[in-house]
């Protein structure tokens, strides 16, 4: 019965198989391979920072409990500042990028997906893998760039699910990389790139007929060449690059990023990840009865402000791949652990008027010792604005922004 | 030879299989399963079974534009692949969807970007026209 079903399925995908005619006259292995090897280079750099987004969160990381699956856990340093801005940056922009180039090299190899099973066991699993390389890309794909755009339409945890998401696709990656790489060199090898570029539509043809069936049998004249399909997936790139890069630009440029919330600030102010009003907190919290709990003091505003004070130009860097440059005063980190007794802090863990799930954060000893970390209570010359923090706000070079707390209630110095 | 294969594959099993631990041991996100494993299943099928299929057809009408001197084809594909890959990525924002959540983050909300999205659009449509009107112009000059 299930054999009798498996065979008539079979038949069936065969008999569609059949019936496509494949019509591009530039698919072939030489042009999956250009893709590929774009890929190849490109994509440990998404995989790498995207990871080190996981250790940069320190212990209060999510998803907690990754097992063995994480880089080695480190204090993340705070030097340079813009360490986060740059790996962050680097993981939502490339990620970007390569959407085209993801896309093309499907488009390259896809009659693959309509080519009859193989009846050899191995070569069965091998294509079963498939499905967690080219599932695990678009999975991380879609969620990725909905997040950055505050789209939580898919409705589960995006943190645990970006991020097992990431090890299903890394599996089909390294497996797929160690089956094609010798696949891909020989058919880069096929022909020259130099040449390529100089090959007009008329005069491009097929690549010869391959054992993976990429290239059409019985193709359609060309309407573009290599050259062409290469420029097409390039500019797509390009395009997205240029629309792109803006959110992690201060000044005019930031307005080239014009279809993310990023490239928009009100006028005059940089951009916040959580508004007053989203917070919250009720405008009395904040107001003359507030009170910086430092466990052993408890220092009003005007007490903090009497402080010596100390300006730091520094980053603040979203998980969202966006960052701003400001100029942040206030009283230095180790300042406020010398007052609380503390003289040599090993740790903080600050705490925010707000509730909820990043309304805490834990600072390493290297965080609240850099000399440009900050309780700010002064951006650009003037007082923080309420979406910005008032009264008071955690600024720690290198730090991922969530970590720089808002709305500050109390900091407490571990010994 | 095989037996490396065979080793690989169970290999990249394991390992995805390790993975999938990560949610399977936090016991909050066990409602969220179902929904992880539909969307990693959509993403796969909404790409070979949706959008493949689609811009293939939408190519092959494309492919059905008269014939003239300098072929129409690629400057009809270009903006139109340009519209697609920023409808796709920048989809929320065009469409307004999750406004709420930009705006308790951003403190702006979402109205400007279709008519931004349309603006690209036109002006990606209105080069390549001008690109082909001077390729025929040229072509014409140099035909006398």
């Amino acid at each position: 019965m299930v054999t009798e079903r498996l065979g008539r399925a079979r038949a069936a995908l065969a008999s569609v198989a059949m019936r496509i005619r494949w019509r591009s006259p530039i698919r072939g292995p030489w042009l999956t391979s250009v893709f590929g090897l774009v890929l190849l280079c490109a994509l440990p750099v998404v995989i790498v920072t995207g990871l080190l987004d996981w250790v940069a969160y320190g212990p209060g990381a999510i998803p907690a409990d990754v097992g063995a699956l994480h880089l080695p856990r480190l204090d993340w340093p705070t030097r340079p500042a813009w360490l986060f801005r740059l790996t962050q940056g680097l993981h939502v922009g490339l990620g970007i990028v390569l959407v085209p180039v993801v896309l093309a090299k499907l488009w390259s190899v896809i009659p693959k997906l309509f080519a009859r099973p193989d009846r050899n066991l191995l070569k069965l699993a091998e294509r079963a893998t498939l499905v967690l390389l080219v599932g695990g890309i678009l999975f991380e794909i879609v969620t990725g760039l909905l997040n950055i755009q505050y789209d939580y339409v898919f409705g589960f945890s995006f943190y645990a699910a970006h991020y097992a998401g990431a090890w299903v696709f890394i599996a089909g990656f390294v497996l797929h990389v160690a089956l094609k790489l010798p696949t891909m060199v020989r058919s880069l090898r096929s022909r020259s790139l130099r040449t390529e570029l100089r090959t007009p539509p008329a005069r491009t043809r097929p690549e010869p007929p391959d054992e993976g069936g990429l290239v059409a049998p019985e193709p359609d004249p060309p309407t573009t060449s290599r050259r062409g399909a290469l420029a097409l997936v390039g500019g797509g790139a390009v395009l997205l690059a240029g629309l792109t890069v803006g959110q992690t630009l201060d000044g005019p440029l930031r307005a080239t990023a014009l279809l993310l919330p990023r490239g928009r600030t009100a006028p005059g102010d940089f951009p916040v990840n959580r508004t007053f009003v989203a917070s919250g907190i009720s405008p009395d919290a904040v107001g003359t009865g507030w009170r910086l709990d430092l466990g052993a003091v408890r220092l009003t505003r005007d007490e903090l402000a009497a402080l010596p004070q100390h300006t730091a130009d520094l980053p603040i860097a979203c998980v969202e791949g966006w960052s701003t440059q400001q100029t942040w005063s206030g009283v230095r980190l180790r300042d406020l652990a010398a007052l609380a007794g503390v003289a040599d802090p090993t740790g903080a863990t600050v705490r925010s008027v707000e509730e909820g799930p990043f309304a805490r954060a834990a600072l390493t000893a290297g965080q609240v010792l850099d000399p440009d970390s900050l309780l700010a209570l002064r951006v650009n010359g003037s007082d923080l604005t309420r979406d910005h923090g008032y009264p008071a706000r955690v600024i720690v070079p290198a730090l991922p922004g969530v970590h720089c707390t808002k709305w500050v209630a109390a900091i407490g110095f571990s010994r | 030879m095989n037996r490396v294969r065979m080793v690989g594959v169970l290999a990249c099993v394991a390992l995805a299989g390790y993975a999938a631990t990560i949610i399977v041991r936090d016991p909050t996100l066990h409602p969220s399963i179902v929904g992880m494993l539909i969307w990693f299943a959509g993403a796969l099928l909404l790409h070979d079974l949706v959008l493949f299929p689609l811009y293939t057809a939408a190519d092959r009408v494309i492919g059905l534009l008269p014939a003239t001197r300098v072929p129409l084809v690629n400057h009809v594909r270009v903006p139109l692949l340009g519209a697609a890959l920023t409808l796709l990525v920048y989809l929320p924002g065009i469409v307004r969807q999750g406004e709420p959540v930009v705006l308790g983050a951003s403190g702006l909300d979402q109205g400007p970007y279709l008519v931004r999205w349309l603006w690209l659009v036109l002006a990606m449509t209105g080069v390549s026209a001008l690109v082909w009107v001077v390729r025929v112009t040229r072509r014409s000059a140099a035909d006398g």
